[in-house]
């Protein structure tokens, strides 16, 4: 059988003579040579059906002409192929006449029936509810995902599509491939329970399970999520990798663990946002239209969950929005640092809110405008210009009601509506507590250490500083070195910056590895340890203590050596050696004996 | 029975003088935590006592217990010694070694009659400079306390 699908064999298709394996089908063969041919149950990746007889076509084969589907017939040497001759057409014509007598309303079969002049219906119309038991969605339950969760029920005209029993499939994985399939749009995947938009889970905008993680990504290669991916949880589709023509898709791929040796190492272990969460009284997680500024990026995307659309959890187009500024930084309660980058996103944010909505009150709250850069004070004036309230005050409390129910609205204030959010602050330019009614609070949340850091930084033996981010060797003079010989830092593993700092430093450090690596050599810290030969016992208490295996016992000479390359002038050998045999270079015991004379005696 | 002090051995009864004791403390810094605490706190102008005169080493494990009672036996009031946190050691693990030498030391000087507070141990990592200006304060309150050692008058045979 292999072998003859490998035969050739030759065809004409309208006139044109073509080549075609003998695995072809008329319809793959036309499709090749750009020839239209109307189908409507056939979808490339299930096997052909020939329900709709749509794409019926004459073959003539031995002076005898049939009408056949094309897309299940599989060529033969020698045949001679009609798409477009009379009675092709009028068979098409024909089969139309009959699909409108039931599907009349189906907009892809009025389609059709206009363009071969088909208006009326002979035949006695019997309305369907627009499915035209094509059975894609059927073929590719069963073929392609797997889940058989869908069925042909019943027989002759009373046939229709059904899921077991009509009830909710138990099978069913909403994978919406029924749907996708479906020529008339008949098969719809619904949200049995009503659902709101939640932004958290919206976050990257709905997507199928293999995707290129955002628009920007590096490197752009698509990568499948094996948690929603059918393949992954149920064997089931694969239709990726079917698509796929330079065969890219494995499915095997497993996280794997790669050793290299390298001559530097930079740490850009970047940063995790903090959790407002934690500072309940923002009320983030409690009401749907407090979201984060990381949130609102993911909002206002072009490519996002809507499209751009600025818009509250109901849908609906928030009218004032409060900025809060500082939220975990600057904060006893939680990180005491500041994080550098809110101030101007914050100004990002409310620029993009007035884009998009021209009309809406914005207010920024914060507690001091930080805005040092190159260019940063320019659009803070510009901000200014833009109408944006900037309140001196740090946002202290949102809550769904205001603290005086029976005092009337704020002037400018909306009515009390559902979702209406009520932020409490101090005007300190003013000295005056204020209450703003707003529809919506984006919450400007800090930056704090990536997760994890700790064990980088004990892996790599270096410091972390009090607030977590890794210490470089001199605030100053040595910003991208470390206390580690060839391990660097970059970005806000560092501390927090923005993206010009993090791209300066990433710069630097690595030049200042290249500098390492292109010297070529190391140079040893002078601080190693040396025995004395003639004193050592060879009691070997100092191989014990070393923990780089640096010392050996010279078997001959019953002695210890210390191997200069390994050692790293610790010292713990020396103060442990016994018999006094062993000195480290610049600490020996005199020195070090000297050192305290002269502090004890001035 | 109550405690005798090494102070109140000595015969220099410098405290009733008008000028306050001005303790001697020696501190044993590692080069990686704990000196590098100091370096920053000094960069980041915190303020602390200046009695502790510091003596940089690689590795708290590179001190030497003798340098210690030299230290006492020299003129000093009190010793620091101060590495880097348990697990984070950049040798590995000096300042375990340390722990241990230091523990057996401290047994040996309760018998000499000298007190616990004037040798003491801290694990202060390079971002803890706050803990580092608390530590030299602390540790020079204390030694204040205890008052001037005078090893040479109450240790040394006459």
């Amino acid at each position: 059988m292999a072998e003859a699908e490998e035969q050739m064999v030759k065809l004409t298709i309208d006139g044109i003579e073509v080549e075609a394996r003998s695995s072809e089908t008329i319809l793959e063969v036309a499709q090749r040579l750009k020839i239209d041919i109307p189908t409507l149950c056939f979808y490339r990746f299930v096997k052909p059906y020939g329900a709709c007889r749509m794409c019926s076509v004459e073959v003539t084969i031995h002076g005898k002409s049939r009408f056949v589907p094309a897309c299940s017939y599989q060529v033969r040497d020698g045949i001679e192929v009609q798409t477009r001759s009379e009675g092709v057409i009028n068979h098409r014509r024909m089969l139309l006449e009959l699909m409108l007598a039931r599907h009349s309303q189906v907009p892809v079969i009025r389609e059709l029936a206009r363009e071969y002049g088909v208006d009326t219906t002979r035949f006695e119309e019997m309305p369907s509810e627009g499915c035209i038991l094509c059975g894609l969605c059927v073929r590719v339950c069963s073929e392609i995902v797997g889940a058989n969760a869908l069925t042909f029920v019943k027989r002759g005209t009373d046939r229709y599509v059904s899921t077991p029993f009509e009830g909710e499939s138990d099978t069913c994985i909403a994978c919406g491939a029924c749907a996708y399939v479906c020529p008339t749009n008949y098969v719809k995947v619904e949200d049995v329970r009503s659902r709101k938009y939640v932004f958290s889970e919206l976050a990257l905008g709905p997507t199928t399970p293999i995707h290129i993680p955002f628009a920007a990504a590096i490197p752009g290669i698509p990568y499948i999520d094996a948690q929603t991916c059918i393949h992954m949880q149920t064997g089931g589709c694969g239709i990726c990798s079917i698509v796929c023509e330079p065969d890219a898709v494995d499915y095997e791929m497993q996280d794997s663990f790669e050793e290299m040796e390298v001559g530097g190492i930079i740490l850009a272990t970047g940063y995790k946002t903090f959790d407002p969460a934690r500072a309940k009284q923002l009320g983030y997680g409690k009401f749907d239209n407090v979201i984060t500024s990381l949130e609102f990026e993911h909002l206002s995307h072009a490519s996002g969950p809507t499209e751009g659309k600025f818009v509250r959890a109901d849908g609906t187009e928030p009218k004032s929005v409060a900025i809060l500024h500082c939220v975990g930084s600057r904060d006893k309660n939680f990180n005491e640092y500041c994080s550098r980058v809110c101030c101007m996103y914050s100004l990002k944010m409310a620029h993009l809110i007035r884009e998009k909505v021209p009309d809406a009150e914005i207010y920024e709250l914060y507690i001091d405008m930080r805005c040092p850069g190159s260019g940063y004070e320019e659009f803070y004036n510009r901000l200014l210009e833009e109408g944006v309230h900037f309140i001196r005050g740090k946002g202290v409390e949102v809550s769904d009601r205001p603290s005086n129910p029976w005092a009337k609205p704020i002037a400018g204030g909306t009515a009390e509506k559902n979702g209406q959010l009520f932020v409490r602050c101090e005007d300190t330019l003013l000295g005056v507590p204020r209450e703003l009614p707003v529809d919506m609070v984006i919450l400007s949340v800090g930056i704090e250490p990536a997760e994890g850091v700790e064990g980088v930084a004990r892996v790599f033996k270096i410091s972390s500083k009090a607030d977590g981010f890794f210490m470089e060797r001199h605030p100053k003079l040595a910003p991208v070195d470390t206390l580690s010989d060839g391990i660097f830092v970059a970005g806000c593993a560092q501390s927090p910056k923005d993206i010009p700092d993090s791209v300066a430093q990433g710069a630097a450090a690595a030049s200042a590895a290249m500098s390492l690596i292109d010297a070529g050599e190391v140079t040893l810290e002078p601080i190693t340890s040396v025995v004395d030969e003639d004193v050592c016992t060879g009691c070997k208490t100092c191989l014990l203590v070393c923990p780089f295996g640096a010392i050996a016992r010279d078997e001959e000479k019953r002695v210890a050596v210390i191997n200069d390359a390994l050692c790293k002038g610790c010292g713990c050998c020396v103060a442990a050696c016994p018999s006094g045999a062993i000195t480290q270079r610049g600490f020996d015991d005199i020195q070090i004996e000297a050192e305290l004379a002269a502090l004890l005696t001035s | 029975m109550a405690e005798v002090t090494t102070a109140e051995k000595s015969s220099a009864k410098a405290a009733d003088q008008a000028a306050p004791f001005e303790p001697k403390i020696i501190g044993f810094l590692c080069w990686w935590c704990s000196y590098a605490a100091s370096d920053m706190a000094g960069t980041s102008r915190l303020k602390y006592p200046p009695n502790v005169s510091i003596i940089r080493v690689m590795c708290t494990s590179r001190v030497d217990p003798a340098f210690i009672l030299r230290a006492f036996a020299e003129g000093a009031d009190g010793v620091l010694v101060a590495g880097c946190h348990p697990g984070q050691c950049h040798y590995v693990s000096g300042n375990y070694k340390t722990a241990a030498r230091i523990g057996l030391l401290k047994k040996t000087l309760s018998q000499l009659g000298i007190e616990d507070d004037r040798l003491r141990t801290e694990w202060i990592s390079a971002g803890e400079i706050y803990k580092f200006a608390e530590v030299m304060s602390d540790v020079t309150e204390k030694v204040r306390k205890l008052g001037p050692l005078n090893w040479r008058e109450n240790f040394e045979p006459k």
